[in-house]
């Protein structure tokens, strides 16, 4: 828990410095002439105050005044979660490319089936529904349509028939 | 029953008519909903005249798919232009633009060249107004300089985001007088009427659409109109050409699409924004917010968008922007 | 009494079977539309709109009262049941209403909401009627420095409660801040943090994607972890006793509702604050003038109560800039505001002497839709919390996919979809860590209304910083705001002395 504290302190140090680097492109400072600040002062400043107090956080850890104890991760579930991360990016990753229609799909099938190791019924119930609900309440209903990728032609008859 | 056939029968005629006159135009169809790239983001004049399109388009059945409207107003549309980039080749997307198409790849490089993107139509020319707060002194052009001079550069003028359109004109103002003012930038037209209503700023260059409302009610006053002849709806309100001083700006209203997109398609929205701008609706709209319906498509409307980016390009050099 | 037969033949109107239909329909949907998460009162509104021309005026104007308010109900569905917040304004609705939720308390929870509402809804429409024209007026004195101040005040009043670690508060709030200022920096007109040069930058970043990571998959994979190799289900039940003795709850908390209704609409009303300070102030009242402030954040009804009658009410105050100024103060009323000069209306101080029939009949379709929505909104809840009772793995599953869709549906870009898992994750991390996620939310969303009106302030007034003591108004906020701040630390030092005279 004490090592997790520092890393997270740390790399929120990281970002700090990140974002006050970008933020330099623009003026950090009290500028006379506009009068106030700079475009750049309120993230470069703000990031410097997360940045000295991520540092606080840091020394009090390292001086050992905390009172966590035990592991950051549980580590019986951690495997799960990470699975969960993992499928996570891979659906979002397959999104644009094959589109949703198959890309939510599967991650339902992996999540209830695999994940969750429910019957196929279920399974089929709701990646068959989900899809359905998705189109015709998001595309049909209030016209938000979602990426295609690949699948696009297979849609076109489909709106034709809707809009 | 004999009646509407018979109406039915001219407007079928009439659409056969209009449809041989270009004749790729009837042959292509949008075969999945049009994406309207905004912009600028929801609420804004731009976003409100873009929706205005969208619903006269349903209303009058323009298209037989439904055009949708997107904002993408991030970076002064630098967002927008970016996307419009990648989109090349696509037929089913167009972009409504205002002055910041050609502002933004000036201001800041972001790797868009206007010239690439496929011009499809100018629907109409914004106009701009010098306004006041109709409790002030100010009556003419000359008390309004002379109240400047007298400020000392204190003197507050609200407009939209600096390097926008009305920061331009302020700065067209400035250097045409001889005066400095400080410039406050708003998030929006309307907010920047409301402050001027309320007595936070002292002037404004607001459309004329963003400042109606006020003037009818007689919270504000119209100085100067930034026009060659005098607008319709302020037929009291003198020009800058009238008053000896050669000031006009517009704020132009089109529609672009991507580069390469199919010839066929250009035609079909050509044609769509043409009945657009012939329907009633259009029209009266136009000349309730004193907006110019002037209507330009292809190559002349090419010619237009590059003369207007030299004449930006002059203007924001000569304001010194390169912070 | 002029007014009252404008009111009467506005009811006609709207109660007609028609329109009755209209409004039953409108609210449902926009209670289901506010309940998805990513998806608020704008995205009703838009869809509707382009039908307004279809049907006659008068229906489309209580269509659209009817998703507007359908849409402010079903906000909470998704803040109290799911812990996302579905828009800016339920933001406050979380911090007691997914403890409530997670107590098995969650129907009890959506009453409290859906009672707070219409509250909410009937004093502000109530006030609108009494006062409208006279209160524009104090709309038109908010300036730059008014509205920092007010912003500034809302801050404070969270500020002030927090009971977290304090550094990590800090962190927090002035990352939520930073976060804030990603995108185009409007003074000076230039691109600023632009992460990796991505075009999706260029918005910034948007308040719903960070709540849709942080408080929705940070949330998901923070449960998936502590639920262990057992799912547990949220246990909740609803029956009809229960809604009744949930109602009699709600009679307890007049106080709180009349309160957070009052600083709702007057705050609402203002155009550049809108309906989340109001909720924020709201919820923050409710806690300082609390007996025992410390049951806040722990599932305490009056937390649920304050900020949906707050939000609610500014809703229906936000209407009073846009139709008597013209001046959108929330893109919902940016797009009615559209509407309105497409039905040929001039929105602006002569809106009410030109075309009264219009206005009355709004006014009026707002009271018919704000009844219709609390009666649709109870006879909902027991779909909505079974709901709740689906194994958990299959619940995961669809709220995940929601927030992917849901966070694609407003911006469309698939950017912001890969920053809702970026936030889930970070959140995560952050939250295990002991970080709260509240603080960082709200400053985002009053970042960048915070920055922009002290910078205009300071460029009006040529760089002057006592410019904001030097107005009645803004003063005024200032010292409540330096009240609010100086309350904890008062509290604590004499908790000190009394832990010291003991």
């Amino acid at each position: 828990m004490l090592i997790a504290d520092r890393l997270i302190a740390a790399a929120i140090m990281a970002m700090s410095a990140y974002f006050m680097w970008h933020a330099t492109v623009l003026p950090i400072g009290w500028n006379g002439m506009t009068g106030g600040p700079g475009g750049g002062a309120f993230p470069f400043w703000l990031s410097a105050i997360m940045f000295v107090a991520a540092g606080a956080i840091l020394v009090r850890s390292l001086r050992g005044k905390s009172d966590y104890a035990g592991d950051f991760f549980d580590p019986e579930t951690l495997r799960s979660v990470v699975m969960v991360i993992i499928a996570l990016f891979v659906t979002i990753a397959l999104m644009p490319w094959v589109g949703t229609y198959i890309a939510l799909p599967l991650f339902l099938i992996w999540y209830i089936k695999i994940f969750g190791r429910h019957g196929w019924v279920l399974t089929l119930c709701l990646t068959i529904g989900t899809p359905l609900f998705l189109f015709f309440f998001f595309e049909v209903t209030l016209k938000i349509l979602l990426p295609k990728g690949l699948t696009e032609p297979f849609f076109v008859p489909l709106y034709a028939m809707f809009f | 029953m004999n009646y509407t056939f018979a109406r039915r029968l001219i407007s079928v005629a009439a659409v056969a008519v209009l449809a041989a006159t270009p004749l790729v135009a009837e042959e292509w169809k949008p075969e999945k909903p049009v994406e309207m790239v905004i912009m600028a983001g929801q609420g804004g004049g731009a976003d409100r005249l873009a929706r205005l399109f969208q619903s006269i388009i349903q209303k009058e059945n323009l298209s037989n798919m439904p055009v949708l409207p997107v904002n993408k107003g991030g970076g002064s549309g630098a967002e927008a232009l970016r996307y419009l980039k990648d989109k090349s080749g696509d037929n089913h997307v167009i972009m409504a633009t205002l002055n910041s198409y050609y502002t933004t790849p000036l201001r800041t490089d972001i790797g868009v060249n206007i010239e690439d993107f496929t011009p499809i139509a100018r629907m109409a020319l914004d106009t701009f107004v010098l306004w006041v707060n109709a409790d002030s002194d100010i009556q003419t052009l000359d008390d309004y300089v002379a109240a400047v001079k007298a400020s000392g550069g204190a003197w507050k003028m609200g407009g939209t985001g600096t390097g926008q359109e009305d920061s331009l004109v302020t700065a067209m103002l400035e250097k045409e007088f001889g005066i400095k003012v400080t410039y406050v930038p708003f998030s929006g037209g309307g907010d920047v009427a409301r402050n001027l209503v309320g007595g936070h700023i002292d002037s404004s260059v607001n459309n004329p659409s963003e400042a109606l409302g006020f003037y009818q009610a007689n919270k504000l006053r119209p100085i100067a109109a930034f026009t060659p002849t005098r607008i319709a709806a302020f037929p009291d309100t003198p020009t800058m050409g009238e008053l000896g001083h050669d000031l006009v700006y517009w704020m132009q209203r089109s529609f672009v699409a991507p580069k390469d997109m199919a010839p066929e398609a250009v035609a079909f929205y050509t044609s769509m924004f043409e009945k657009l701008n012939a329907s009633q609706e259009w029209q009266t709209y136009t000349a309730e917010k004193a907006l110019l319906a002037e209507f330009l498509t292809g190559d002349a409307l090419q010619a237009y968008f590059l003369e207007e980016r030299a004449k930006h390009d002059a203007l924001l050099k000569s304001m010194g922007e390169g912070s | 009494m002029e007014l009252f037969g404008h009111m009467m033949d506005g009811f006609a109107t709207s109660l007609s079977p028609f329109n009755l239909m209209i409004v039953i329909l409108g609210v449902t949907a926009g209670l289901f539309i506010g309940a998805m998460p990513g998806l608020g009162s704008v995205n009703g509104v838009a869809i509707v709109l382009p039908l307004t021309f279809i049907v006659p005026p008068s229906s489309a104007i209580i269509l659209l009262a009817a998703i507007y308010y359908g849409a402010m109900y079903g906000g909470a569905i998704s803040s109290i049941l799911l812990g996302i917040p579905g828009a800016s304004t339920a933001v406050a609705t979380t911090f007691d209403g997914r403890p409530m939720a997670q107590q098995g308390k969650a129907g009890l929870a959506l009453i409290a909401a859906a009672v707070a509402s219409f509250v909410g809804g009937t004093i502000s429409v109530i006030l609108f009627t009494l006062f409208a024209a006279p209160l524009a007026d104090i709309a038109l004195a908010f300036g730059p420095p008014e509205e920092f101040a007010l912003v500034l005040m809302a801050f404070t009043t969270f500020v002030g409660l927090g009971g977290d670690d304090v550094l990590k508060t800090i962190i927090m709030i002035c990352l939520g801040l930073a976060l804030s200022t990603v995108g185009l920096d409007l003074i000076s007109g230039q691109p600023r943090l632009i992460f990796f040069d991505q075009p999706g930058f260029y918005s910034g970043i948007s308040f719903l994607v960070l709540a849709i990571g942080a408080y929705g998959v940070g949330e998901i994979l923070y449960t998936i972890e502590t639920s262990k190799s057992a799912p547990s289900v949220t246990p909740a039940r609803l029956t009809f006793r229960e809604l009744g003795a949930g109602l009699r709850e709600m009679n307890k908390l007049w106080r709180t509702m009349s309160f957070g209704s009052f600083i709702g609409f007057f705050v609402g009303m203002l155009p550049a604050a809108g309906a989340t300070p109001a909720a924020l102030m709201a919820y923050g009242l409710a806690k300082v003038t609390s007996k025992n402030p410390d049951s806040f954040g722990k599932g305490n009804i009056e937390g649920v109560a304050a900020p949906e009658t707050a939000n609610n009410a500014a809703s229906t105050g936000s209407l009073l800039p846009m139709l008597t100024l013209g001046i959108p103060g929330s893109p919902t009323t940016a797009l009615l505001l559209g509407g309105m000069v497409m039905w040929g209306l001039v929105p602006g101080p002569m809106l009410f002497i030109e075309q009264p029939d219009f206005v009355w009949g709004l006014i009026s379709s707002l009271y018919t839709a704000n009844f219709a929505a609390v009666i649709v909104n109870l006879a909902l809840i027991p779909v909505f919390v079974w709901a709740l009772r689906m194994p958990f793995t299959v619940l995961c599953a669809l709220v995940l996919i929601l927030c992917i869709v849901g966070g694609f549906a407003p911006s469309q870009k698939m950017h912001d979809v890969w920053l809702i898992a970026g936030f889930g994750v970070g959140g995560y991390f952050l939250r295990k860590a002991d970080y709260p996620m509240a603080p960082l939310v709200l400053a985002l969303v009053l970042g960048p209304l915070m920055e922009k009106s002290f910078r205009q302030t300071l460029i009006a007034e040529q760089g002057n910083v006592f410019a904001f003591l030097e107005r009645p108004l803004s003063a005024s906020f200032i010292a409540i705001s330096a009240v609010f701040f100086l309350l904890p630390l008062l509290k604590y030092t004499r908790s000190l002395s009394c832990a010291k005279a003991a």
